[in-house]
């Protein structure tokens, strides 16, 4: 294990009593939340970051689980000791969201009124709604204001909901490849993933595990697609290009394609490890997101509490969110009269750009977390 | 002090907004946060000067001027827009000045003098575009692609019915000298001006 990661680390679960009123008008009355922490919270309780995780990411955010875990966190590039997110500096909190399928209550979980898995049943969970649990974690964490809120993607999504939800409770929002709203063609690669799944004969209406069986196809489906959208044209290119697994064609329809290899792969191995129920609510939570709806459609007006400052990142080649959607975020901020700053990183890896440490993007984060670190005196 | 911002920062009032086009390593936006407390922001397009700026503590935004202009700011969106030894090298400077007064209620310039006596010299006695510490780049590989006098410049803010509210034509370090007034167009070296839509 290198020096710059932050080791071994242990999920802790934290169980609440107290109904959750979620946005859809159901309620949960009883959950749990699974999160790691990285780093040591100051005795002012005023270091504590946030990291809130994309469509299929989970509270195992840095570090590894065991000695023998070959892969760390998902976002271990940016958080460690003298990485972006520093943790000799910063107390990380990552968690799983609800609706997961990672070890907070979720479809796969026990529903206490039937005794039974929730399954489709689990109610439609919104970013709003992670955003409330989140805070009633720091409640018990006994975080008052976070430092930050840092996320990509959906991620970010919810850190601009944190800044525009709890404005009292957020001192920096860092808001990376995300988007103030899904776009059409977004929703339209949604609603085709979640076709895959729903189509799939083995999800029987979203009751598999009843039926023993798993929608392995139609969520390789799923995510194959996304995978796409996650990369961009020429990451795709300079990895694959057209190489095939062998000499000539074979004339069938078998996997001849580097890409097909590589997509069949992630699919599969996404598939055994990934609930179906989660992803379509996942998908779901991305679609809703839309803050500035309940202001007229007005980004400038939805902004109008936030008082946090604002640190956006978006990357060339993504085709996802592109910097289009950031730009248009940053303008809001700007005209809302909101600190912020932007940068677009010139990546060729797509959307999946904010998982990789590339030189200037690290620097600029670097800089970012630092800044706040020197203005909380930490 | 720089002398530049020596001289700008008494023209922005306290607790004003500031968009500095072209903000460099944000030198400019953290003094005037400091003595001014403005709300500001810059604009840049160099990535290690983007990252200074974070660490300055200055709100910056990565944006290519030439390539989006800055139709996507509101009019009177700022009390004041700066422009630092930027207008020479945008694309049109006619337009860019324009568009810092739809977005400010006024605007501050600054610009090298090519009516500067040197300037002048060298190419009337070398025949060739000149080239000095201020202007160090050859004429076909510069930043500096809409360079102009004092004179040129007032009249383009004549044309456009700008008013000139003050003008202060420095040296190389921005520092007045008295000299420079008997004939700024010749003897000055770079000019600061503050503008306002008559």
């Amino acid at each position: 294990m290198s020096a710059d990661s932050v080791g071994l680390v242990e999920p802790k679960i934290q169980h609440f009593e107290e109904p959750l009123q979620l946005d859809c008008g159901k309620s949960l009355s009883q959950y749990d939340l699974i999160y790691e922490t990285y780093g040591t919270l100051n005795t002012d309780h005023t270091n504590a970051v946030l990291i809130c995780h994309a469509l299929s990411g989970d509270h195992h955010a840095a570090g590894f689980h065991s000695e023998e875990d070959k892969k760390p966190g998902w976002w271990d590039s940016c958080i460690g000791p003298g990485k972006p997110i520093d943790t000799n500096t910063f107390f990380v909190v990552s968690l799983n969201n609800l609706g997961g399928c990672r070890g907070s209550t979720g479809p796969t979980s026990i529903d206490p009124a039937t005794g039974d898995l929730y399954g489709p049943d689990f109610p439609i969970v919104t970013v709003q709604d992670w955003v409330k649990s989140q805070a009633r974690l720091a409640d018990l964490l006994g975080i008052k204001t976070w430092a930050a809120v840092v996320g990509g993607s959906l991620g970010g999504m919810q850190a601009l909901r944190w800044s525009l939800d709890y404005p009292g409770r957020i001192a920096h929002a860092v808001v990376i490849a995300s988007t103030p709203k899904l776009t059409a063609q977004n929703i339209a690669f949604n609603e085709i993933a979640r076709k895959a799944i729903t189509s799939d004969p083995s999800f029987h209406d979203g009751r598999y595990y009843q039926h023993q069986t798993v929608p392995v196809k139609g969520l390789m489906l799923a995510r194959m697609i996304g995978h796409i959208t996650y990369l961009s044209d020429e990451a795709m290119g300079e990895k694959f290009g057209r190489i095939k697994k062998s000499e000539g064609f074979n004339f069938d329809y078998g996997v001849e394609f580097e890409v097909e290899s590589y997509l069949n792969y992630q699919g599969k191995r996404f598939s055994k490890t990934f609930d179906a129920n989660t992803y379509l609510l996942m998908t779901r939570a991305l679609d809703y997101f839309d803050p500035a709806a309940e202001h007229d459609g007005d980004l400038v007006k939805a902004l109008g509490n936030a008082s946090c400052d604002y640190f956006v990142v978006s990357f060339s080649t993504d085709w996802r969110f592109s910097p289009e959607r950031s730009e248009q975020l940053v303008e809001a901020m700007v005209k809302a009269g909101k600190r912020v700053s932007y940068c677009e990183i010139d990546a060729p890896h797509g959307h999946d750009a904010f998982l990789i440490p590339t030189p200037r993007y690290m620097a600029a984060f670097s800089a970012y977390m630092q800044r706040i670190a020197k203005e909380l005196s930490l | 002090m720089r002398g530049d911002l020596e001289i700008i920062s008494p023209w922005v009032s306290k607790g004003s907004t500031v968009l500095d086009l072209g903000c460099g390593d944000g030198t400019l936006l953290a003094h005037l946060q400091k003595e001014k407390q403005v709300l500001g922001y810059g604009l840049e397009i160099d990535g290690d000067q983007i990252t200074r700026c974070i660490e300055n503590g200055v709100n910056v935004i990565e944006h290519d001027l030439d390539e989006k202009g800055l139709a996507s700011f509101g009019d009177k969106q700022f009390d004041t827009v700066i422009m630092t030894q930027a207008l020479q090298a945008v694309r049109r400077p006619d337009e860019m000045i324009e568009e810092m007064l739809r977005l400010g209620r006024q605007g501050i310039v600054t610009f090298p003098n090519f009516g500067h006596w040197r300037c002048r010299q060298y190419l009337l006695f070398n025949g060739k575009m000149p080239m000095s510490k201020t202007l160090p780049h050859t004429w076909f590989n510069t930043p500096n692609i809409h360079l102009c006098t004092f004179k040129d410049f007032e009249l383009l803010c004549h044309q456009k019915g700008i008013r000139i509210v003050d003008k202060l034509e420095v040296n190389a370090d921005f520092r007045e000298h008295s000299f420079a007034k008997l004939w700024p167009n010749f003897l000055a070296e770079f000019a600061v001006y503050r503008i306002e839509l008559k």
